[in-house]
């Protein structure tokens, strides 16, 4: 504890600083669930750290599902393959450092209304449309219709918010706390 | 119903303590000095002042959010979408087995005006409901001023994401968003981001983290980016969660920075569930039959994950759909 603050609005003496701390691939600490009754596997309890720090590069592993609706956490290493989906997709950058490009697709390989994403074959054709720089705590729109690739320039960890598709991996009994 | 149409019942004089007393159907309201006083034909109940109006304010901002919004033990509202039941005693057990529980339901924008005037005349110019303690006077004493600005913030709500052009924009300092003394050390700096002309509305980033640090509210979690139906709800916490939360569908907790210990107990009787402790990457569900509490000792960032679909409550309600969210 540093040295001690000025009284806050409310009357209490603060600390003169705090420390944020947030989680890495390098350092993470869990919690859990404590139970008195119920059932762990009620609450899907993972650290998205502990899964990309066991999963494969550009691996969609699902650490949250809510009907259709998925949060992958990918381990983010060298380069990944080309994507797109028919709707806007979103990355946030939990680790490390990524580049982002993006790429209109002449014609997207996917049916209008299709959910999820999938892998497209080789280079995609169409104009480019930019380049995004991302390191911790950023998040960056992965618009409908585009192709888009990841460059890890730091290995690091993404949490994509998107639909279940065709390469996300379900795989909660290894990830989850079960008892 | 239009706003205009809405006539809210209270007094016409305010008591010896300078507030007016409000009602809402059969449901009375009235406040002290310290204490919040609420009746209805079968019982009457006591609430802090200050817990009272910190839960009011998230009921008012939140529009009642999803499922239900417990004030305590007690009080709280159900909202149907368009009409919101008003409650007392409808989840205790111990209400509910001495049949002195009791219920109203009411057109939305009839306890929204409601809600929105008790929240008015019961906040004195010292007091933010959305700050944390340390960050706000006393909610308590006789009447003294108002705090209109704190009490009517703008809901932020994206529509595509955050910082997209037309959308909702990053918070600064010149904006009105200084830094939170207790994010000091988060990295301010922006994602670079290089467009090709006639793309600038598509090539988007931000500083999740940075736009978190620069939140002026605890426990309001609010719209960043929306995938259809699937909706990240980023929030700063502080303190305790001012209500507690009954979902009417699951939803998802990832812990973005320091640490939340959460207090889940069964949604209808309030019997102890479970604890469950986050710290920095932990992802969990709330499953949709508990009501959660959560205590955050440090201000921390937590994305709130929701599914909007206005399906899920009767799938939910009629067992179609399971109550938590996945099958190992
Ligand atoms: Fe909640």
């Amino acid at each position: 504890m540093g040295v001690l603050g000025s009284p806050a609005a409310g009357g209490g003496v603060e600390r003169a600083s705090y420390t944020t701390k947030f989680g890495s691939l390098e350092s993470f600490d869990k919690g859990g669930v404590e139970l008195v009754n119920d059932d762990a596997r009620h609450y899907a309890f993972s650290n998205v750290f502990d899964v990309a720090s066991r999963s494969k590069p550009w691996e969609k592993v699902a650490v949250g599902k809510n009907m259709e609706y998925v949060l992958e956490v990918v381990r983010a290493e060298g380069i990944s393959e080309w994507r797109t989906a028919a709707h806007d997709e979103f990355a946030v950058c939990l680790d490390g450092e990524v580049t982002l490009d993006l790429v209109k697709l002449d014609s997207s390989p996917l049916a209008e209304g299709s959910e999820g994403s999938v892998a497209i074959d080789g280079e995609p054709v169409g104009p480019r449309m930019g380049r995004v720089y991302l390191k911790r705590g950023h998040q960056a729109l992965l618009p409908a219709g585009a192709a888009y690739r990841f460059t890890a320039t730091v290995t690091g960890v993404m949490l994509i918010q998107t639909i279940a598709g065709p390469d996300t991996q379900f795989r909660w009994a290894q990830i989850c706390q079960t008892v | 119903m239009t706003v205009s149409d809405i006539q809210v019942v209270q007094s016409e004089g305010t008591n010896a303590e300078g507030y007016h007393e409000f009602s809402l159907g059969e449901f009375t309201f009235r406040r002290d000095e310290f204490f919040v006083y609420i009746g209805w034909p079968t019982g009457n109940h006591i609430m802090s002042a200050d817990a009272f109006l910190r839960a009011l304010q998230r009921d008012v901002a939140w529009d009642f959010f999803y499922g239900v919004v417990n004030f305590d033990g007690v009080f709280g509202t159900v909202n149907h979408y368009g009409t919101v039941d008003i409650f007392a005693g409808r989840y205790n057990e111990s209400y509910r087995k001495a049949e002195l529980d009791y219920s109203e339901n009411v057109e939305t924008p009839q306890i929204r005006e409601t809600f929105k005037a008790v929240l008015a005349d019961w906040t004195n110019a010292t007091f933010d409901p959305f700050a944390s303690p340390h960050e706000t006077g006393a909610a308590f004493g006789i009447k003294n001023g108002e705090n209109i600005s704190a009490v009517t913030r703008r809901r932020v709500a994206a529509n595509r994401m955050v910082a997209v052009p037309g959308d909702e924009q990053i918070r600064s300092d010149a904006s009105g968003f200084p830094v939170n003394r207790m994010f000091r050390d988060v990295d301010q700096s922006e994602p670079v981001i290089e467009v090709e002309p006639g793309y600038e509305g598509e090539v988007a980033a931000f500083s999740l983290f940075a736009y978190l640090s620069r939140s002026d509210v605890t426990w309001n979690p609010s719209v960043v980016s929306a995938c259809k139906d699937s909706l990240f709800c980023p929030t700063t916490e502080e303190y305790i969660l001012p209500i507690i939360h009954g979902n009417d569908r699951v939803e998802w907790f990832l812990q973005l920075s320091d640490q939340i210990t959460w207090e889940v107990e069964d949604r209808d009787t309030g019997a102890v569930r479970s604890r469950v402790v986050m710290k920095a990457g932990d992802i969990c569900a709330m499953p949709a039959d508990i009501r959660h509490q959560g205590y955050s000792p440090k201000r921390s960032m937590l994305l709130v994950w929701e599914n909007n679909s206005g399906d899920i409550p009767d799938l939910i309600a009629s067992g179609k759909s399971p109550t938590y969210p996945i099958e190992f």
